[in-house]
């Protein structure tokens, strides 16, 4: 049985696609748990939306094969669709429809009787928050209400597998975390979430594995800390009282840099408990006192600018005020 | 349940969402007979008694407006369609497995009986003009006919255009075309009174067999051979439009 937990939910091997001589996908391999967050993470044009649509057979790839729910996407698509749902890049619902017009609408397509359909309405509209305005027409919703009845209409069908294509750009921080929310508690139901970002923030946030798509290529692959580890950088920083302790460690901790000015020793590694531990031995030994320990592992944004060496995801969200939105320049984020 | 059934309750689905479109957008239905009516205005009162045409020119201008009825009622039919396709409300529906069929054959009945209903209207407005049609029955059914011929054959291409384009504004540029062509037919004067290159046009576009059909139905003297090729053009533009639209339907994700 496909959704049995720890089987795999989605598995694709070498999806190739591309438009005329633009290769969009240059051979994406991916492999997602049942009842996990995956997590697709790229900057615009980096063929997120594309991996989307061959996964939920609305594209037909080049080369490759995918695997949905334990189908073949190319020559099983029906029983595909019947296992998924989808809620695409924008909110795709009837804005001349109630929200209560739009799930039932659903319901109806899905061939749902109609009680069936009614009681399922409600129970989304309940849970959503969108009671009091499901005989309003969505033209007339907040973006974040329509994102939720967005969401609502993917679930009517109750599938096994979500893929939610950037599920909150445009959205403000508050309507950002309800989704959140609701992503948590769809994957703590069992379902199976796929879904694509721009923010490092989200993917870190959520997923329980991201993969890192960098022009049509999956540049990494882990948990958000397995990445993090996987970059130069992570180290420890050690703050002393006194300039003797200062002096003391930084003989002991060979490699470490010193700042005299605020009595910090920066020391390289990756602030595994280990070797933490080993660090603070050495200095007990010695009897410096440290007045603050912090670790410093690099940040998301850090891990796609090595595994790249180009560019960021998301060039107004690491502020130095200059914007990068296509993420393919080298040299501003280089010198930053 | 069968493919058949579950296709045609789709159909009911998304008809029932095109006729609440309509019913919620009132103004859809009033543009589309503004213009016409301004042009039976225009024509009969301002501009249609210095034409010499040998019959009574309410009679004659009558049908020109009511195939150029047709061409200005489809603008929210290709925007609606647009927005279906920008917004991924048809992938959506395609991930549902919803036919094709049923989507885009809504589009283009409730794009036929909006326009249909506009026709009555502007027909009524044409009797209170002084329009005089001679059609018994049968001419009145002719008439019809080529009415709703004329309808699909547009709502085709207007539902074809909208899906192909890479937004609203564009698949309302597709459609000026369609609301030109009409002046350059014998809508309002005969073809055989225009200058040389203009009557050429105007004898072989469409809108001239089809506006000398319905002239010749409503007026009790349809000419075979006209009607025929009326009826060509329609059945042709017709299925162009639906294998357009077919295509952009499945290649468009």
């Amino acid at each position: 049985m496909v959704g049995a937990m720890n089987g795999s939910a989605i598995a694709a091997s070498g999806l190739r696609k591309s438009y005329k001589d633009k290769t969009v996908l240059d051979g994406v391999d991916l492999d997602v748990r049942a009842g996990t967050i995956f997590a697709l993470l790229g900057p615009n044009g980096a063929g997120k939306t594309t991996t989307v649509n061959v996964l939920t057979t609305l594209l037909t790839p080049d080369a490759g094969k995918a695997v949905v729910a334990g189908h073949d996407v190319s020559t099983e698509a029906r029983a595909v669709r019947a296992a998924i749902g989808v809620t695409g890049q924008f909110a795709s619902v009837d804005n001349l429809l109630t929200g209560e017009e739009n799930l039932l609408m659903m319901a109806d397509l899905l061939h749902l009787p109609k009680a069936e359909g009614r009681r399922i309405t409600a129970r989304l509209l309940g849970r959503f928050e969108l009671t009091e305005a499901a005989g309003k027409l969505a033209a007339s919703y907040s973006g974040g209400m329509r994102r939720k009845l967005d969401l609502a209409m993917t679930l009517v069908g109750n599938p096994q597998i979500i893929f939610l294509d950037e599920p909150t750009t445009g959205l403000d921080p508050r309507s950002r975390r309800t989704m959140w929310q609701i992503i948590r508690e769809l994957v703590a139901d069992g379902t199976t979430i796929f879904l694509t970002t721009q923010y490092l923030e989200e993917a870190d946030e959520l997923a329980d594995r991201i993969a890192v798509l960098d022009r049509g290529r999956l540049v990494a692959e882990g948990t958000a800390g397995e990445l993090k580890r996987r970059v130069p950088g992570s180290h420890i920083r050690l703050r002393f009282t006194d300039r003797h302790g200062l002096d003391v460690a930084a003989r002991v901790l060979p490699g470490s840099t010193r700042d005299d000015e605020e009595l910090t020793l920066r020391v390289p590694g990756d602030g595994g408990v280990r070797s933490l531990r080993a660090l603070l031995d050495r200095l007990d030994a010695q009897s410096v006192e440290v007045e603050e320990l912090s670790v410093h592992t690099p940040d998301l944004d850090d891990v796609f600018l090595a595994l790249t060496g180009h560019g960021n995801l998301t060039g107004h969200e690491n502020s130095g005020g200059h914007e990068n939105p296509d993420g393919h320049d080298n040299e501003e984020v280089g010198a930053r | 349940m069968s493919a058949l059934t579950a296709s045609l309750a789709d159909s009911t689905t998304m008809m029932r969402r095109n006729f609440r479109h309509t019913m919620r957008n009132p103004l859809t239905l009033f543009n589309a007979v503004l213009m016409p009516m301004f042009m039976m205005f225009l024509m009969v009162y301002v501009l249609g008694g210095a034409f010499s045409v040998g019959v009574d020119y309410v009679d004659y201008a009558t049908p020109g407006v009511i195939i150029m009825t047709v061409c200005y009622g489809i603008g929210p039919t290709a925007t609606a369609v647009n927005s279906d396709m920008t917004t991924g409300f048809i992938n959506r529906l395609r991930v549902m497995d919803v036919s094709r069929a049923a989507v885009l054959n809504a589009h283009v009945i409730a794009t036929v009986l909006r326009t249909l209903v506009a026709i009555a209207f502007i027909i009524g407005v044409a009797f209170l003009m002084g329009f005089r049609p001679s059609a018994g029955l049968p001419q009145w059914l002719g008439a019809i006919g080529i009415i709703v011929l004329t309808a699909l054959a547009i709502s085709w291409l207007t539902v074809a255009a909208g899906l192909a384009a890479k937004s609203p504004e564009g698949a309302g540029i597709l459609g000026v075309p369609l609301m030109l062509l009409p002046f350059l037919s014998s809508a309002f004067t005969p073809a055989d009174k225009m200058g040389p290159g203009a009557r050429q046009f105007a004898e072989y576009q469409p809108f001239t067999p089809i506006i000398e059909t319905l002239r010749g139905f409503l007026t009790g003297t349809p000419s075979a051979g006209t009607t025929l090729t009326a009826a060509a053009w329609c059945a042709g533009l017709a299925l162009v439009g639906y294998l357009w639209a077919r295509v952009s339907f499945t290649k468009r994700a």
